[in-house]
């Protein structure tokens, strides 16, 4: 063995040696595994420390250590760290490995000695792996400074306007024919009660006319190719029937068009649209769009009133949908989410008891600019409410359901027993399971509310009905409910109920993962890098998360979500050129004997048959790296940089170290 | 040696984005586990070359883990279903040589899985204890053919 190993075993405080005895591993690497290369074996309290990496240091440049071994915690948290401390010796940094004795050993094993034996055979395994680590260079590839935000809700207005503010091109996607998001429909704000839209649409009327910003709404990502920093993704521009160039917004089709739709997306159903319409008079660009299936031209052939009464003869029936592909560097997802759907839980009535409403449609009954101009009513449309209840955590906190805190519904209901009071001076019961008010200012907001006379009940409903069982019930909707602060249960008549209905994932966010190549939770919320330290960037590099498609977060977390996910983009422009792990496969045109099995097992295409030599030749630029190509070829001419055959397979032999030596099994 | 104290070593190899976070996932929530299984990273399962497998078996492993991205989730696309078919591949060879093929398991864990990976460890330790260890035959020495099952008489 010629290779100088050094090892280094960290205690990580207690998180390891509390379990491992740490001392003994590193004595044990220092003397068995001598055999195999290791030269200086030590142990010390955080390896990650600045003096921890300094130890490793001083070993390289003093003993000439030739590889390191780094017993820790596990790669995808540190792995960049001791590399870099390796290169900063004069080392190569893909010389150095490390192995997790923390996440797959100390913090998952209560058997003292088994874990130490277990810690032995990793490192084993790392040092009979490190000694054939070849020295490697990072690939590095330009970015493209041009960025795509994907959902134009208010983190992915924040996301936007930040990166274009820094003079960068940004391409914003939204599905609908309108960008603001929820956040446009609704009235209020909690806790400071300051107006939705007066705060949402100068940004949106700034994201409409940047000239960093080309806005492409109506619009749905298709397909993306390509890896950080060229990035290559496929839109679908839906046919808007209009035509965006000589429109002016002027509203006279939406005026003159004869065909009235229920809202199902704006207005969640309470009101009606147009088939020709903007979702909302700010909407954000002021261009309509011709909702196909519902418009009369379109069913019967005949009509085309939009078209007649156009000043512009903007409307175009003969638009058909047009892909665009364009190159981006890093994206920016931020689709948002879809409320929980409140007709899973039967015994609360909705969709059957008519007076029972979700949040977003009583949302949209307060909005002035709502289908009721902002009159708390019944469903008739005119009678005002004297009693209303507000049921908290439906579909939240429920094993049946969701078993997440939605973490938006406490502040929620408490805004809309504000705005109920306020506006009718009903009687208003908030039916709770716990308060959770965490936030700057929410708790003052929650004792204002409890200083207005707002009725709060501790407990779980248990049905809402309409059927009376006493002459004071007749014709309200009665809410059946254990109070466990008095230990009783309680019918109490209402004419309203609002559903504090939680928030979920957005039904395709698992195709959409999948399409942008980033894993979900299960519930189908975006995983992050990590829980705490990096809850922007996701495991795929160049995609990053803002807002509520990471979990349930309210409006000042989605815009500080929004703008760090800017700032992570604007960091990576900056750098003008990116390094990629060198894990890629390489073909041995020696060894090769062109029978093309390769070619079929990649999924990227990134083999190439060159058909005068009759030999394989895999493009780096392509290649991702998996190492299909390495497993499948029957002649064993591919080599995976990174984790080669050999590497493995002395992993292997070292894992089983202690087996093979193992008395019992001699 | 008795079954009752045999601790079986089991090899498992993972994919870098998700099962080996799926077991780092299981460390930071603190799940606990049985120690038996000693973990190799792979960036996908389709890298999984049948000769590791081997490999294992022959430095001293009583089983082996291969885990993955559950199908249609492969952070490369489709890479995942390479490792299933070269799966039933290796079960069949491996049965071929006397083995049992319950030594061999498949398991697809999302990063999200911690538990499941946990979970689904401890079951294979167990599994493999009550297989007893690998009597893999002592290299030189001519390999005895597994003798046959009694056969169950199946009434028409």
């Amino acid at each position: 063995m010629t290779e100088k190993i050094g090892v280094y075993v960290c205690h990580c405080g207690s998180n390891i040696a509390g379990v491992v005895t740490v001392a003994e591993v590193s004595q044990w690497a220092g003397e068995e595994l001598a055999s195999e290369g290791v030269v200086i074996s030590r142990d010390y309290k955080f390896m990650c420390s600045s003096l921890g990496q300094e130890l490793i240091q001083k070993d390289i440049q003093e003993m000439g250590l030739t590889r390191v071994v780094v017993a820790a915690c596990s790669p995808h948290l540190h792995e960049a760290t001791f590399r870099t401390a390796c290169k900063n010796a004069g080392l190569n940094p893909y010389l150095c490995e490390l192995v997790s004795i923390r996440e797959q050993d100390s913090w998952v094993h209560t058997d003292k000695e088994a874990a130490t034996q277990k810690a032995k055979a990793i490192i084993s395994g790392g040092v009979a792996r490190v000694a054939h680590h070849e020295s490697l260079e990072p690939l590095r590839v330009p970015i493209h400074p041009d960025t795509l935000v994907v959902g134009g809700g208010i983190a992915g207005i924040q996301a936007a306007l930040e990166i274009a503010d820094a003079g960068f091109h940004v391409y914003l996607v939204e599905k609908e024919p309108s960008i603001g998001g929820h956040m446009a429909q609704f009235d209020k704000t909690f806790p400071t009660l300051d107006c939705s839209a007066c705060i949402l649409t100068p940004k949106m009327v700034q994201v409409g006319s940047h000239p960093n910003i080309t806005l492409l709404t109506w619009s749905e990502v298709t397909k993306v190719d390509g890896y950080v920093g060229s990035f290559a993704v496929t839109i679908n521009k839906k046919a808007r029937y209009v035509n965006t160039d000589t429109c002016t917004g002027c509203g006279i089709c939406w005026e003159k068009c004869p065909k009235k739709v229920r809202d199902e997306v704006f207005e969640v159903g309470l009101g009606n649209r147009k088939a020709v319409y903007t979702p909302f008079p700010q909407a954000v660009p002021k261009y309509p769009v011709i909702d196909a299936p519902n418009c009369t031209y379109f069913i019967k052939g005949t009509c085309k009133a939009c078209e007649k009464f156009c000043p512009t003869g903007a409307i175009n029936f003969e638009q058909k949908d047009e892909e665009i592909t364009i190159p981006v560097g890093n994206i920016i997802l931020a689709t948002g989410y879809d409320l929980f759907d409140a007709k899973r839980i039967p015994q609360y009535g909705y969709g059957r008891l008519e007076n029972v409403f979700t949040s977003l449609e009583f949302e949209r009954l307060s909005n002035a600019a709502g289908p009721t101009g902002g009159n708390i009513v019944l469903r008739d449309g005119k009678t005002v409410p004297k009693a209303v209840a507000i049921v908290h955590c439906v579909g939240s906190r429920d094993q049946n359901y969701n078993p997440y805190c939605s973490s938006i519904c406490c502040m929620q209901s408490l805004k809309f027993a504000h705005l109920v009071h306020e506006r009718t001076g009903a009687e208003v019961y908030n039916f709770y399971i716990d308060i959770r008010t965490p936030s700057k200012g929410y708790e003052e907001f929650y004792n204002r509310l409890l200083e207005e006379g707002t009725n709060f009940v501790r407990g779980k409903v248990a049905e809402i009905s309409s059927v009376a069982r006493v002459p004071e019930e007749q014709g309200k909707l009665v809410i059946q409910v254990e109070d466990t602060l008095i230990g009783k249960q309680r019918r109490i008549p209402v004419d309203m109920v609002i559903l504090s209905t939680g928030i979920q994932a957005r039904h395709d966010a698992k195709e959409v993962a999948k399409m942008f190549g980033i894993s979900c939770s299960a519930d189908n919320w975006y995983i992050e890098r990590h829980p705490k330290l990096d809850p922007i960037a996701t495991m795929t590099d160049g995609i990053y998360i803002a807002g509520c498609v990471q979990g349930p977060k309210d409006i000042p977390a989605s815009v500080a979500q929004g703008a760090a996910a800017a700032a992570r983009v604007l960091g990576k422009i900056q750098q003008k050129e990116i390094s990629l792990e060198p894990v890629r496969a390489t073909v041995n045109q020696e060894q090769c004997s062109g029978c093309r099995i390769c070619n079929d097992l990649c999924p990227f295409n990134a083999i190439l048959f060159h058909e005068e030599t009759m030999v394989s030749e895999v493009n780096p630029a392509l290649c991702q790296g998996c190492g299909t190509c390495v497993a499948g070829c029957p002649a064993g001419a591919i080599s995976g940089t990174g984790f080669s055959n050999d590497q493995i397979l002395s992993q292997i032999n070292g894992l089983l170290l202690l087996r093979i030596t193992d008395q019992e099994y001699a | 040696m008795t079954n009752g104290n045999f601790e079986p070593v089991i090899i498992g190899f993972t994919c870098n984005w998700c099962s080996y976070r799926a077991a780092d996932m299981a460390g930071t929530a603190r799940m606990k586990y049985a120690p038996n299984v000693r973990l190799i990273r792979l960036m996908c399962s389709g890298r999984l070359d049948p000769t590791f497998i081997f490999k294992a078996f022959a430095g001293g492993a009583d089983a082996v883990l291969i885990s993955g991205c559950h199908p249609g989730d492969c952070h490369y696309i489709d890479q995942n279903y390479k490792a299933l078919r070269r799966f039933h591949l290796m079960k069949r060879v491996l049965t071929q040589m006397g083995m049992e093929p319950g030594r061999l398991k498949l398991l697809w864990a999302s990063a999200a899985e911690g538990a499941l990976f946990a979970s689904e460890i401890n079951k294979f330790v167990e599994e493999v204890r009550q297989l007893g260890p690998l009597n893999w035959q002592v290299p030189g020495e001519a390999v005895s053919i597994p003798t046959q099952k009694t056969q169950v008489e199946v009434t028409a």
